[in-house]
């Protein structure tokens, strides 16, 4: 038998072959296909105008609407619609409103992906799902219309650069910050059309909202997919939500990687990355003081219970100052409400932030916290390209929760290890 | 092999203007995510790559080409832009390099996408470029570049004229797996 990455194994064992190399094409079987309200309607739009009328196994078939959500118009209403109507005549899992939230956090949230298996969506961050030993990938709409009609997609196995993380992380450092870390080291294309599969003494201390990051930002390097392979804290986070049976998989002893990147986790600082670019990551120590008008902590990257709890921390019992102003958007509502009852939501409201239901909020710029232009935001979302949470003349500072919680109180980029306290830190 | 693979590789001959941006040029920038609740090319075309220059729309001509540095089409995984770039009048987009999700975008859609480092990095703006597709071959100012070709694959795709002809013509003809 050739020696294979997990990557390559599960592509494989989904075309139905016994082995598959770098660059080679495949169809490969999808075990879960997902579309959400922005990506879905053009979708469903492709599967109608070419006569396909059910798609190829519902069950199979997830619509989340997630960056609409409620409605903030009547268009986006009709988006929506259009994905539920849909669900209903075919009977597709739809997540209402009030009881869904970010697709790939719910995915893994309510054990629509094992390990071992396929997931394709119609959202670059779907290689989220990656966290659980899962291959999964972003495409298009029309990738994932042909996706639901068929039941399987078309793919070049990627080549494997193999990421080792070392030693552990420091207070207040996470794994946004090894994501910012490796993307200042390899580029916004270091992983183009390659898979990132993290290894390393680090993965032990990262829960399952951590390894999610990781994998969340495998795609601001470009990567087709990223990937933790799966240990037994994967098994017992799969186990509590995943009826059916799956085969989890790991890498071959011996397999070819194409490249491999060293993190030294336990020398990392906690990074910003500066406009306008996810891979202009510098130490919070060199940009502490520069004003900012906005703290959002939220997305896919950064809203979840962990990520809450971090910030939770250090915001508790403190008021954030008057001139800068904090938007909360948990991921799903499921985090929504663990959040309501550990008291996390009474700390940001008390400390006069304001609480969003469940969506991507104002990562990509569509409502609840869309900015205006020359306004500065410290955001713990993935992307901080020009214009992307509203105005071109906006300017986005990415950052991990603990910074956007210390910048809060301050109003000013602030290294969390300057503010005081902040004790019960899961960090 | 089956009637669907004998078709033809028939790809346009493109001529126009060249546009050029830079590197890294993201879907974002390409089309602003506000704009993406409507599928019409018409609709989105007149926004494309305002958050790269406001205004940057209305200077395309119908047939014009778009040229990039590396990793265009960054980023969101929305089709959309693709649609805007069509509606804005592209016939085509070449560059030194392309994210994965965009390329594959826009394949399925019909816009032809063409990877040539040597053509992205000498075309200026203005300047009149002509694309045999199918050939890969780009005649740029009077110099004559090779763009990589399509794998054979991605070829079948296109002759098809799209992905969802090609997945509804493998459909009818009982399979739907690629040959290589």
């Amino acid at each position: 038998m050739v020696a294979q990455t997990i990557t390559e194994k599960i592509l494989a064992s989904h075309a139905g072959l016994s082995s598959v190399r770098p660059g080679q094409f495949i169809t490969a079987r999808v075990d879960r296909v997902m579309a959400h309200d922005i990506t879905g309607p053009l979708a469903l739009a492709q599967l109608e105008a070419h006569g396909i009328d059910r798609p190829f196994d519902p069950e199979r078939i997830v619509l989340v609407p997630d960056h609409l959500v409620p409605s903030p118009t009547a268009q986006a209403a009709q988006a929506i619609h259009r994905l539920r109507a849909f669900a209903r005549r075919h009977g597709v899992t739809f997540f209402e409103v009030g009881r869904g939230g970010i697709a790939h956090i719910l995915l893994l949230e309510e054990g629509l992906v094992a390990p071992g298996e396929l997931v394709v969506g119609a959202d670059s961050h779907t290689c989220t799902l990656g966290a659980v030993g899962a291959f999964a990938t972003g495409l298009g709409s029309t990738d994932t219309a042909a996706a639901m009609a068929t039941g399987e997609v078309w793919l070049r196995v990627p080549a494997t650069i193999r990421v080792r993380l070392e030693g552990s992380l420091p207070r207040f450092v996470m794994a946004k910050d090894i994501m910012l870390a490796l993307l200042a080291q390899i580029g916004l294309d270091g992983a183009a059309y390659r898979a990132l599969e993290f290894v390393g003494s680090t993965l032990a201390e990262l829960d399952l909202d951590e390894r999610a990051t990781l994998c969340n930002m495998a795609v601001e390097a470009g990567a087709k997919n990223g990937i933790v392979p799966p240990d037994p804290r994967t098994l017992a986070y799969v186990e509590a939500r995943v009826a059916r049976p799956f085969t989890p998989v790991v890498s071959d002893p011996g397999a070819d990687y194409l490249d491999e990147v060293v993190i030294r986790c336990s020398h990392l600082e906690p990074l910003v990355a500066e406009p306008h670019s996810p891979a202009r990551g510098r130490p919070v120590s060199e940009l502490a003081g520069l004003r900012v008008d906005q703290v959002f902590l939220g997305s896919c990257t950064n809203g979840k219970l962990t990520d809450l709890r971090v910030a939770a921390a250090l915001l508790r019992g403190r008021r954030i100052p008057p001139h800068v102003r904090m938007v909360v958007t948990p991921a799903t509502q499921s985090i929504y409400r663990e959040a309501l009852a550990e008291g996390l939501l009474e700390v940001f409201v008390q400390a006069g932030a304001v609480v969003t239901g469940a969506s991507c909020g104002a990562c990509p710029g569509l409502h609840t916290g869309v900015l205006g232009p020359g306004e500065v935001c410290l955001a713990t979302t993935n992307r901080n390209f020009r214009g992307r949470m509203g105005s071109p003349e906006a300017r986005i500072y990415l950052a991990n929760p603990a910074v956007a919680a210390a910048t809060a109180l301050t109003g000013v980029l602030t290294d969390p290890r300057a503010v005081v306290g902040g004790e019960g830190l899961f960090v | 092999m089956s009637a669907v693979e004998e078709v033809p590789v028939t790809l346009p001959t493109i001529r126009g203007r060249v546009h050029r941006v830079g590197d890294h040029v993201n879907t974002d920038l390409i089309i602003p995510g506000k704009y993406c609740l409507t599928t019409s090319r018409e609709r989105l075309g007149p926004h494309c790559l305002e958050g790269w220059e406001p205004g940057f729309a209305r200077r395309v001509r119908p047939g014009d080409v778009l040229v990039a540095g590396e990793n265009f089409g960054g980023g969101s995984s929305r089709e959309h832009a693709v649609l805007a770039l069509q509606g804005a009048g592209f016939h085509a987009v070449i560059a030194a390099g392309f994210a994965r999700i965009f390329f594959r975008n826009a394949i399925n859609l019909g816009l032809p996408v063409l990877v040539c480092p040597d053509a992205a990095a000498q075309a200026a703006d203005g300047d009149l470029v002509e694309i045999d597709v199918g050939q890969g071959r780009i005649l740029l100012d009077g110099r004559v570049f090779r763009a990589e070709p399509y794998p054979p694959f991605l070829q079948e795709i296109l002759a098809h004229g799209g992905l969802m002809p090609y997945v509804v013509a493998r459909t009818r003809a009982g399979s739907s797996r690629p040959t290589s």
